[in-house]
């Protein structure tokens, strides 16, 4: 299994748009995973008919009152104050809790064990397409999606997996992307557009992640974007140029290489340039 | 008389998916409303300052949280660290002089703590997290703050509240009545953290099945927290019926339309002159001084 991530800096840049469309014309077997998790698109575009679902937990503390001594070590303990001491009891506020299970360990008194409380799901299925489908979706309310964002990453999927990841260079960015062999950004030629897509550049430098770059509505631009290119070192994969008949096929939820067929060859060079990045001595493997 | 105790009204342009013209929308509002504070609460992807090009007056470090660092020199290889992190934060690595140490990946470290608290031979250093920089700045709409969250940083949520609460001791120090908040896409941490205690969020949203989608959350965000919304439908014209279906939709959620942005090539134009589409003219400009005025008659301002 091989792993590319489509993301972004800016969000409605196109990411889902390329993720879609290149699985759909890269040979199979493909799964493509739906990590944004905070508004999942997806599934709009891929539509599958029976899913499985599973929902996603945070391991929050439960205190055992009759051993809890109130001494307080677990809330001196937490970093993200989910759990208050209040003198003649411990408070356990969920909504702030990480799971990282500081607090029953430290607990002198064996007084706290874990539940799990659930924040979102994963669900799977085939498209029409052939193509597995996994996606990721928070609950309305709940703060932290990287949990949902490594829950759907574990999945296991044969042949080749397009993660099409969160906007932004946050940490559901990095959850998103990391792992990946390769990172695709995909950016538009406007001054926000080549702004962000130098900003997620620099997180993916950091995280010494190999990316190349998709110029969505190609046209007047584009040299801004071929600078940061220049700048980080990395090649410009593929342009889609500015076509308002992609914008309303988009609107609609169509593929943009079925709808207008004659983009087709430009997300086949997509293909073409990112298996040429994974495999640089040739081989097909 | 100006009504010096009184809190500025914060509304936050938020939108669920991303791209859908939240900043653009913000920057002409904040040149309509005149002296209003502009908080760009988008920390890691902030653009706002791009076509507001404000001054920069103050420059503050964002320091939040802490940072497992493992001493290697000290590490004895034990792992477990690596066995008690929930992150999958820690990899092993081969020191220079042969031995197989643990390193934390700042990137999947989310601060909690465990490793350095239960580390045998206590290597585990916790330093504080230098997660980004917020900035005092001034435009010329009046009083801007905005951040950088440093990259793939955690705190996203943190930094905007710091955002919010400058923007609101700017709005107290200039006689300010209205704060203006570019929020994030999505409906995560930073969203909740850049709505909570608005008066109102205004929702700018596409006519496609994404944005329709995304909207149907993003109301659905506002009403858990019970924020009263609106939405505004922008580049309406690229789906004219499904611009219909998501006004009415929205209504139906308790969230009236408060105007349509037509696409108009002027709004591009504006970002790559560096100035706002107020200062562009055009179609777009002009329904966004409708939607201004429909903003206002709704505060009752």
């Amino acid at each position: 299994m091989r792993s590319i991530a489509v993301a972004s800096g800016k969000g409605g840049t196109g990411k889902t748009t390329v993720a879609v469309n290149l699985a759909r014309v890269m040979p199979g077997p493909v799964s493509v995973m739906d990590c944004d998790v905070e508004e999942p698109n997806v599934h709009l575009f891929l539509s599958t008919e029976s899913r499985q679902t599973h929902s996603v937990g945070i391991p929050v503390p439960r205190i055992d009152t009759n051993k809890c001594t109130v001494c307080g070590e677990c809330a001196r303990f937490c970093e993200f104050n989910a759990l208050g001491d209040m003198r003649s009891k411990i408070v356990v506020f969920n909504e702030l809790c990480h799971g990282c299970g500081g607090c029953t360990r430290v607990c002198p008194e064996n007084a706290i064990t874990e539940v799990q409380r659930v924040i979102g799901e994963v669900d799977q299925g085939v498209s029409a397409q052939d193509i597995r489908v996994i996606t990721g979706r928070l609950n309305v309310g709940e703060a932290l999606s990287p949990p949902v964002i490594r829950a759907v990453r574990r999945y296991k999927a044969e042949g080749m997996v397009i993660v099409d990841a969160p906007p932004g260079t946050a940490c559901p960015f990095a959850a998103a992307v990391r792992g990946s062999d390769l990172v695709v950004l995909v950016t538009e030629p406007t001054p926000f557009g080549i702004h962000d897509l130098g900003l997620a550049a620099e997180t993916l430098d950091a995280m010494k992640l190999p990316f190349g770059v998709v110029i969505n509505r190609s046209g007047e631009g584009d040299e801004g974007v071929e600078e940061v290119c220049r700048r980080h070192g990395v090649p410009l994969l593929a342009r889609i140029p500015e076509d308002r008949r992609i914008a309303e096929a988009y609107s609609r939820g169509e593929l943009v290489v079925d709808a207008l067929p004659q983009y087709r060859e430009e997300f086949l060079k997509l293909y073409r340039s990112i298996t040429d990045m994974l495999n640089p001595n040739g081989d097909e493997s | 008389m100006t009504a010096v105790n009184q809190k500025a009204i914060e509304i936050a342009v938020i939108s669920g998916k991303g791209g859908t013209g939240k900043t653009s929308i913000t920057a002409a509002l904040a040149v309509l409303a005149r002296n209003a504070v502009v908080a760009d609460c988008d920390v890691d992807a902030a653009d706002l300052h791009l076509v507001l090009r404000p001054e920069v007056l103050e420059t503050h470090d964002f320091i939040s949280g802490h940072e497992a660092v493992i001493r290697e020199l000290d590490c004895r290889g034990c792992g477990l660290c690596r066995d008690y992190c929930r992150y999958d934060a820690v990899n092993a690595v081969i020191a220079p002089d042969g031995r197989e140490v643990f390193r934390v990946d700042p990137g999947a470290c989310e601060g909690c703590g465990v490793c350095v608290r239960f580390c045998p031979v206590q290597s585990i250093d916790f330093p504080d997290g230098h997660c980004g920089e917020w900035f005092i700045s001034r435009a010329r709409t009046g009083p801007m703050v905005h951040a950088r969250l440093a990259p793939g940083a955690e705190n996203s949520g943190k930094l905007v509240s710091r955002v919010r609460e400058a923007a609101r001791e700017q709005a107290k120090a200039s006689g300010g009545t209205m704060i203006l908040v570019d929020g994030p896409p999505g409906i995560g941490c930073p969203v909740i953290a850049a709505v909570t205690g608005t008066r109102l969020v205004l929702v700018v949203v596409e006519p496609t099945l994404s944005g329709e989608h995304d909207l149907e959350r993003v109301l659905g965000l506002a009403r858990h927290f019970n924020i009263p919304a609106a939405v505004c439908v922008n580049k309406w014209d690229i789906n004219p019926e499904l611009a219909q279906r998501i006004e009415a939709g929205a209504r139906e959620r308790g969230a009236e339309s408060l105007g349509r942005i037509p696409f108009d090539a002027a709004v591009t134009r504006a970002q790559v002159r560096g100035h706002t589409v107020i200062d562009e003219g055009g179609q777009a400009a002009e329904d966004i001084r409708g939607l201004w005025q429909n903003l206002k008659k709704k505060l009752n301002l």
